[in-house]
């Protein structure tokens, strides 16, 4: 156990950190201010090009790709020396570097590596995820938009069917798209994975309005959509493979979000209790401050200790669903918290009120981060099953040919 | 970076899960609570042959001067078998209080001994309910009256290191002055006692100030100990319900139990995880500990208390057994979960030094 650096990581870090701090500034975000979604890209953009420009870009992948070719730890310190700063991180680099990279580099050919890896890397593509349908959720495996081969002898595709919860597809470049491309089998062999021009014809994408007042996902609409033949990812029938490399990614990728506690402490000691002393005073306040934040101090070290196994070749499976399943819980509790320390006043902001209104944005978002990504049952399933070996739920449609369910 | 546990330390873990897998089955335990026993001498005596007494203790005193990370593999282990042994209060208290407050007199005197087993040490800082280290015994010229309780192991152990307040003192138990009454122990493997005091003969150490950096390193320790233990409980429920069929199907295969059993897990990695973080500060950063060490206690009391508690429930009446062997940790858990301090102990001096924050030192303090 060595949570110091070694020399060449020292090494590493002192440079990450020398560059930041003359690259970095110019491009940090206000706090507490929340930017139209098209300028919000545009940063993300501007900043990932910085990034790729000054070679600290996909930094364990391999350079001949347009990475650094580092190890997972170099990221690890990346990350950490980049979270000094209030970067523009978000949807629109996350999604292209931590989902469609990783299985385009595993599945992929070498024509398709070339063309997407090293843009994405530059900033110049943008990604969504086109997974959910409406009845294809937490059962992934359902859905029902379909992938057939055009009669006219292209060999190109030609979708038919509707995508949920896309997020950000009405703002991104691309979108990695999961089809059924054979109904005569189970449900999770006759799927195909391709990636899609989110401008090609017949793609119609239509914001839905969440809880929160936003519009972040998205229904989107195939009609008669042609993909060329040069965009499917991997083998036919070989669709789930795919999905797993990028579900892997994505919650290896969901980083414990320090969710401000120690703000929140500052805050409590802050906030009148009406008794003569502070929020800060009352012990279950205290109490679930403090364990709070020995949570998120153990989903840090939990990932770094997920990290190391990676680094080793070791595949950590369902663990790396662990932290997301731990994070939104705590996040959820927190906020949830946060808005009664605060008493009635949390229930109404005035318009430069940028703390309460943050509260109220962390409460409602944290319903997102407990089933987005595998909701809180399903991690707890692949927990169950793959890490503790206990055995799968019964699958009524196990076996049965897809087009015989139902 | 690294973020796991050497070769070396795989193997001394490997090392004492062996040897107390060994010499711990549960019909021992049981027959130790039936006969009252005190405690596991034979253990006791084969901890110290293989050298997992003196871990950490220096080598100039007998010891093999390892880490406190190499000493949280040992308790890891001694709280998964449940171990009726006072490894936590000779050398996680007794034994570190010396070497972080004791002269150089005192350490020759006392840590050679602790060191081998020979000598048994215990830590007396209660004074009844209240807070966890009590104030009121204090050693006044080199003598000492009062009475300190619960104190574990008071029955086998030569010295108490006696704290009260931030003040540290060894007394030397078998003098006159010193009276020791076995209690009713809530954790049936390890023995509570009160000890009163009269005008008994105390030794001061001169390292004024170290009880808070004592028990921020013990409860590294008992963090370990309890991922241990938690981990046992985790492993006794899963394979209790893989084999106890229900409504035609195992226990195993059913939602309720499967998600039970996967918050227990996530909870254990989360505790294990700070644990080692804390391990890791005792002996590479000090200015982190106080956080590391509350983070790792307050983590650990979570996850064994949830484990604890979810493996007797999956056994369903048969846990309530005293033949079953849920309530070894389900009691364990309790004593651990306040022995050096609850929850809210911890709470406040993780919030004292929170270094995010403008609180750090300023409103609450130190607790003790």
């Amino acid at each position: 156990m060595d949570f110091n650096d070694s020399p060449s990581e020292a090494a590493f870090r002192a440079e990450a950190r020398a560059w930041l701090a003359a690259h970095a500034p110019a491009h940090v975000l206000p706090e507490g201010v929340r930017l139209p979604d098209t300028e919000q890209a545009e940063r993300e953009r501007v900043w990932q090009r910085t990034v790729y420009d000054g070679g600290y870009a996909g930094i364990v992948l391999p350079t001949a790709l347009g990475g650094r070719g580092g190890s997972i730890i170099d990221a690890v310190i990346w990350a950490e020396e980049e979270a000094r700063y209030n970067l523009p991180h978000g949807p629109f680099t996350t999604i292209g570097i931590g989902m469609a990279i990783p299985v385009i580099g595993k599945h992929g050919n070498g024509e398709q590596r070339a063309r997407f890896i090293e843009a994405t890397l530059k900033g110049d593509l943008t990604w969504c995820q086109l997974f959910s349908e409406p009845s294809a959720g937490s059962d992934l495996a359902n859905l029902r938009t379909k992938a057939v081969r055009a009669d006219d002898g292209s060999g190109d595709w030609i979708i038919n069917g509707q995508k949920v919860w896309s997020s950000w597809a009405h703002l991104t470049d691309w979108g990695i798209l999961v089809a059924r491309t054979d109904g005569s089998v189970p449900k999770h062999k006759g799927l195909t994975f391709f990636v899609v021009d989110m401008k090609t014809p017949g793609i119609e994408v239509r914001p839905i309005r969440q809880i929160s007042g936003a519009s972040d996902f998205n229904e989107t609409f195939f009609t008669d959509v042609r993909i060329p033949d040069a965009n499917r990812i991997g083998a036919v029938g070989e669709g789930w493979a795919c999905c797993m490399t990028v579900l892997m990614g994505e919650r290896l990728g969901t980083a414990s979000h320090g969710s401000r506690i120690g703000e929140l402490m500052d805050y409590a000691q802050a906030t009148p209790d009406g008794r003569g002393g502070t929020a800060l005073d009352q012990g279950h306040v205290r109490l679930a401050l403090a364990e709070a934040y020995a949570e998120e101090r153990a989903e840090r070290w939990f990932q770094a200790r997920l990290r190391t196994m990676v680094s080793r070749g070791e595949n950590p499976g369902a663990m790396a669903g662990m932290v997301k399943l731990a994070y939104a819980r705590r996040l959820q509790k927190t906020s949830g918290l946060a808005m009664e320390l605060r008493g009635p006043a949390a229930i109404a902001a005035a318009a430069a009120d940028a703390a309460t209104r943050d509260l109220q944005h962390d409460y409602i978002w944290s319903t997102v981060m407990r089933i987005a990504g595998g909701a809180d049952e399903v991690l707890r399933n692949q927990i169950a099953e793959r890490v503790l070996g206990m055995p799968g739920d019964i699958r009524a449609d196990k076996d049965v040919p897809f087009d015989q369910l139902r | 970076m690294n973020f796991d546990l050497s070769d070396e330390q795989k193997m001394l873990a490997e090392q004492a899960r062996g040897l107390l897998g060994e010499r711990t089955p549960y019909d021992h335990l049981r027959r130790l609570i039936d006969d009252g026993a005190e405690w596991d001498e034979a253990l006791w005596r084969e901890l110290a042959e293989m050298g997992f007494l003196g871990a950490a203790i220096g080598e100039a005193h007998g010891g093999l001067g390892l880490t406190a990370l190499d000493l949280g593999v040992i308790s890891e282990e001694l709280g998964r078998a449940n171990a009726a042994v006072p490894f936590f209060s000779s050398i996680v208290l007794a034994a570190e209080a010396i070497s972080l407050a004791g002269s150089d007199e005192q350490k020759a005197r006392w840590l050679p001994g602790l060191a081998s087993g020979v000598v048994i040490g215990c830590f007396a800082a209660s004074e009844g309910p209240g807070p966890l280290v009590g104030a009121a015994v204090q050693c006044i010229g080199g003598r000492i009256s009062g009475t300190k309780f619960p104190v574990a192991d008071a029955g086998i152990a030569h010295i108490a290191v006696v704290a009260s307040g931030d003040a540290l003192a060894i007394v030397e138990l078998n003098q006159p002055g010193v009276t020791r009454t076995r209690l009713d122990s809530f954790d049936q493997l390890r023995a509570h006692y009160r000890i009163d005091f009269a005008d008994a003969v105390a030794d001061v150490m001169p390292g004024h100030g170290k009880v808070a950096t004592l028990l921020d390193r013990a409860a590294v320790q008992a963090a370990f100990e309890a991922v241990g233990g938690s981990e046992a409980c985790l492993a006794m429920g899963l394979t209790y319900v893989k084999d106890r069929p229900m409504f035609g199907r195992p226990l195993a295969s059913y939602q309720a139990i499967k998600h039970k059993l996967a918050d227990v897990a996530v909870g254990i990695e989360l505790a294990k995880s700070n644990a080692y973080f804390g391990g890791w500060a005792v002996d590479e950063s000090a200015d982190d500990l106080p956080i590391a060490a509350a983070a790792a206690r307050l983590s650990a009391i979570t996850a064994f208390e949830m484990a604890a508690r979810e493996n007797l429930q999956v056994h369903g009446g048969i846990g309530y057994t005293f033949d079953a062997n849920c309530h070894f940790y389900y009691r364990r858990e309790r004593m651990l979960a306040v022995n050096i301090g609850n929850r809210a102990h911890w709470a406040d001096r993780l919030i004292a030094h929170v270094p995010d924050s403008n609180i750090a030192q300023s409103a609450q303090g130190e607790t003790v």
